[in-house]
Order: C-alpha cells, then sequence, then structure tokens
C-alpha cells in the first residue's frame, strides 16, 4: 500500500473554560488513525462524540495537548500540532483543503469570485479561474444570475454549494469535509457524490463527517469510529 | 480567508524585546515578533492594553526603552531602525512604509484637494510631471470608490467613510511594502465598514502588502488578518493562526474577549 498522506497517533486535545473556573472539558484521547491516497474515510460516532472538533485538529484549527498529526506535503511530513504558524498555512495553500458545513461571506464579494479566490492564490489568472469556477457552480445547479452576487441572502442550500465549490475547486492532496451535503436535495448531493468520486480517482485522501447515509455508503471506504477516542478522554 | 501567500521567507520587520515606559507606567514590555512580505498581523486587545505603543514602537514614531526593530531594505539588507539617520527614515516612511491612522484627519491634510494628498506622495518620491501625477491621483481615486468628479475638493467635504478611502490611496500610491493601520474601521458605520474592509482585503492581496493592524474587533481581524498576537497590560499573552486563536482561545484573556463578541 501507498505511504499515508496523514498520520494521527496519540491525539488528546480538551478544552479548559477558564471562564467556567477552568471547567475542562475532554474531547478526545489516544486518537490514532491513517489516510492514504485515494481514500475517503468518515469519521463515525453519535453528535458531540468529537468529529468536527477531530476534523478541526487535522486542519490545524484546534490546537491539540499531546500526540501528533502528520501531513504528507512532498517529500517532507509536516507535523501540524508542531509546526510554525507559517509553515501551518503553506500546507493549507497546498495541500490541505477544508470544506465547512457554514459557508462564512465576505461582504461584497460575489459568488463567483469567492469560489475562483483558491486557483487565483494558486496563481491561475482570473479569467481561466473565474471560468473554472462558473463551470462547477453551473454542474451544482447553481443558476447563473446568482454568481455575481455576495451569498449572504443566498438559501441555506446555495450557500453549501459555493462553499463546496470553494472548497473543491483547487486540487488538494488531502481534504477535510464537514457535513458536506448537510442542506441538499437529492439530485446535488449525487453531483456532490460524483465530485467526490472525481476526487478519489484524482488519489485525493478524504477524510470527513457524513450523515447522509446514501452518500456515506456512496463515497466512503471505512469508517473511524470516534467514541472510542472520546471513551478515553 | 487571504488565499494569497507569500512566497519569500525572509522577514520584512523584525521586533525583538520591544518595551516602553511611560514614566512608571509600563506601555509595552518585552514585545518580540515578525512580519513577513504579504502578511496581514493583527494585534488584538482592549483598550490600554497596549495595541498602539507597540504600533508606535514598531513604526519608530516612539522612541522604544529597550529592545530593537529591524527592517529589510531593498537590498535585503535587514536594518536596525534606530541606526538610520533620520533622512533615511523619513525616505522610508514616504516609499516603503504607510501609514493609515483611525482618525482620517490625522494622516491627511484637510485643506488639500484629493488629488493634492494622492499627488503628494508621488511628488516625495520624485514625481515632477503634473500631467502624469493629476492620471495616477485619479486613478488611485477610481481603486478608492472616489469619483473624479471630486479630485479638486478638499476632503473636509468628504464623509467619514471616503475621507477613510482617500487616506488609503493617499498610503498605497507609492507602492509601500509595509502598511500600519490603526483602527482603520473605528468609529465608521457598519455598511461604511463593509466596504473599506472588501477594499483593505482586495488591496492589500493584489499589491502584496504586508500589514500590522490594529484593531479592538476581532471580525475585522478575522477578516483581513493570517496571524494574530493578543496584547494585555503591555504584553503579548497569545499568538497563533487567526483562526486558531479565534477558534480555540487559551488564555482566559483571549476566552473573554472572544466570548464577548455578540453575533448579530
Amino acid at each position: 500500500m501507498s505511504e499515508p498522506i496523514l498520520s494521527v497517533s496519540g491525539v488528546e486535545k480538551s478544552f479548559v473554560l477558564h471562564l467556567r473556573g477552568g471547567a475542562r472539558l475532554p474531547v478526545v484521547s489516544g486518537a490514532g488513525f491513517e489516510l492514504h491516497p485515494g481514500e475517503c474515510v468518515a469519521l463515525g460516532g453519535p453528535s458531540g462524540a468529537g468529529k468536527s472538533s477531530l476534523l478541526k485538529m487535522v486542519y490545524g484549527n484546534y490546537r491539540i495537548d499531546a500526540g501528533h498529526i502528520l501531513v504528507r506535503d512532498g517529500d517532507e511530513s509536516i507535523d501540524v500540532a508542531s509546526c510554525a504558524p507559517r509553515r501551518l498555512m503553506k500546507l493549507r495553500a497546498t495541500t490541505m483543503g477544508y470544506v465547512s458545513q457554514f459557508l462564512r461571506v465576505i461582504p461584497r464579494v460575489g459568488a463567483l469570485d469567492v469560489v475562483a479566490e483558491p486557483l487565483i492564490g494558486d496563481g491561475i489568472p482570473r479569467e481561466e479561474a473565474t471560468g473554472r469556477a462558473g463551470a462547477l457552480l453551473a454542474r451544482l445547479n447553481l443558476p447563473e444570475r446568482l454568481w455575481s452576487l455576495p451569498p449572504a441572502t443566498f438559501s441555506g442550500g446555495e450557500q453549501q454549494r459555493v462553499n463546496i465549490a470553494r472548497g473543491l475547486i483547487a486540487h488538494r492532496p488531502l481534504l477535510l469535509m464537514d457535513e458536506p451535503t448537510a442542506s441538499l436535495d437529492a439530485a446535488n448531493r449525487q453531483v456532490v457524490i460524483g465530485l467526490i468520486e472525481e476526487k478519489k480517482r484524482a488519489g485525493v485522501a478524504i477524510l470527513g463527517i457524513f450523515h447522509d447515509a446514501e452518500v456515506r455508503e456512496a463515497v466512503c471506504d471505512r469508517v473511524i469510529d470516534v467514541t472510542e477516542f472520546a471513551k478515553a478522554a | 480567508m487571504n488565499a494569497t501567500l507569500p512566497s519569500d521567507d525572509a522577514p520584512l520587520l523584525v521586533a525583538e524585546g520591544l518595551g516602553k515606559n511611560y514614566g512608571t507606567r509600563i506601555g509595552c514590555r518585552d514585545v518580540s515578533l515578525e512580519v513577513f512580505p504579504g502578511e496581514v498581523l493583527a494585534v488584538v486587545g482592549e483598550s490600554g492594553s497596549g495595541k498602539s505603543t507597540l504600533l508606535g514602537l514598531l513604526s519608530t514614531e516612539l522612541a522604544a526603552s529597550a529592545g530593537r526593530v529591524s527592517y529589510r531594505m531593498r537590498d535585503g539588507a535587514l536594518r536596525d531602525l534606530a541606526g538610520l539617520g533620520p533622512a533615511e527614515r523619513r525616505l522610508l516612511m514616504r516609499t516603503d512604509w504607510g501609514f493609515v491612522r483611525q482618525n482620517p484627519a490625522d494622516g491627511l491634510r484637510m485643506a488639500v484637494s484629493a488629488g493634492g494628498n494622492v499627488g503628494e506622495r508621488l511628488m516625495a518620491v520624485g514625481w515632477r510631471h503634473y500631467g502624469n501625477i493629476r492620471e495616477e491621483a485619479t486613478d488611485w481615486l477610481g481603486r478608492v470608490e472616489i469619483a473624479a468628479d471630486r479630485i479638486d475638493d478638499d476632503p473636509r467635504a468628504f464623509s467619514g467613510g471616503m475621507r477613510q478611502r482617500l487616506q488609503i490611496a493617499r498610503n498605497l500610491v507609492t507602492k509601500p511594502r509595509l502598511v500600519f493601520m490603526d483602527e482603520p474601521t473605528g468609529g465608521l458605520d457598519v455598511s461604511v465598514q463593509a466596504r473599506l474592509l472588501d477594499l483593505i482585503r482586495s488591496l492589500v492581496s493584489e499589491m502584496g502588502l504586508a500589514v500590522v493592524i490594529v484593531t479592538h474587533d476581532l471580525a475585522v481581524a478575522r477578516l483581513l488578518s493570517h496571524r494574530m498576537v493578543v496584547m494585555r497590560h503591555g504584553r503579548v499573552i497569545e499568538t497563533g493562526l487567526t483562526d486558531q486563536v479565534l477558534d480555540d482561545p487559551r488564555e482566559p484573556y483571549t476566552q473573554l474577549l472572544v466570548s464577548s463578541v455578540l453575533a448579530a
């Protein structure tokens, strides 16, 4: 089997709530797993088990108390838990993408530009970037009359499609997805399934939370039970 | 949020053990940080935490009681700013640096026309041809969304938001590499703020500017900055990527700051 692109070991995390008298809120303990190129792995377990938190730890959004989160970046292996902030910025810009559950809207920036931004960051000319953004939004059935509008006023499903397009438009060898289909109808779920399958064929490794059984069965190769890590915490 | 990343990995500005006392009162103590090309660093904390003092020290407007600030000159050499002569420092501030102040009246010449405010910076770097200066000034007014027919009006006739956009044009026209911003959106209506933020955000990424922005508004920091330092009582108490500090704050004071924001 190929080298893992993501290798998580001994990860421990709790939140210390200083405003609540220093209460300690354990999240996970002894979390460990690996992810290989081209596979899609679901984090499973009930609400509150720490699935989203674990995804955020891998992205470096949440800091951890112990353990290692190694991401392969070309010939290098970078530990998200201990690398310098600027190295993590670079890792996110080239290797690791994150599709959050909700779109963080930016005032006055239209949907097409929101989606094209990662490509422009990669150095792709604006015209080509917006062209590809338009094609992806069309595939996700977002009406063209919405493309120039800032997504703040869009419906939940429309915003989620803009968010998915933004998260999937550029090539990142490791993708983290938090409920990418939560507010989508059946037709658009199928489009997202197709997009994920294409990513897998391109060798992208995907770690995600997929509550929708239909999507999970269609794209996921295996499930990691997060309750095992939560139990120990 | 900002997708463009700097490729150069030598710091542009380096502060080491920086401190400032006002008599017996401490303005700022033992601050060390680095700012890289193309990177936006937010300095957050409540009023009196030492944010503005730090900005004053970094920009050499205030003399440090301790420590030093170094800057990478265009020739690539890192120079201790205390070692620059007054003429060298003035040139640096006019050409390589910008400073956007909270109150536009402090950063603009209020009795000089909008075009003059922008053109003056160009003349300071050696532009002499009137037609070229006016053309460049008009172009910059357009970039900050001020109509060309306002070029001969002076900023006293402008709204707060327009004045702030004019101040930005005045600072960016010489294509600086580093811009200091002190609460640039403070005191503006939210709708005016959104427009200004969007403008700053796109200009910073298009021009690849390094920015040190002082703000007490965490939403502004979230939107504009890559990295963040949190200050309290004159010290840096927490640093990290902006999303780490805001989503997983560790220090009691940072947790208080983050939890005190009202969600609209």
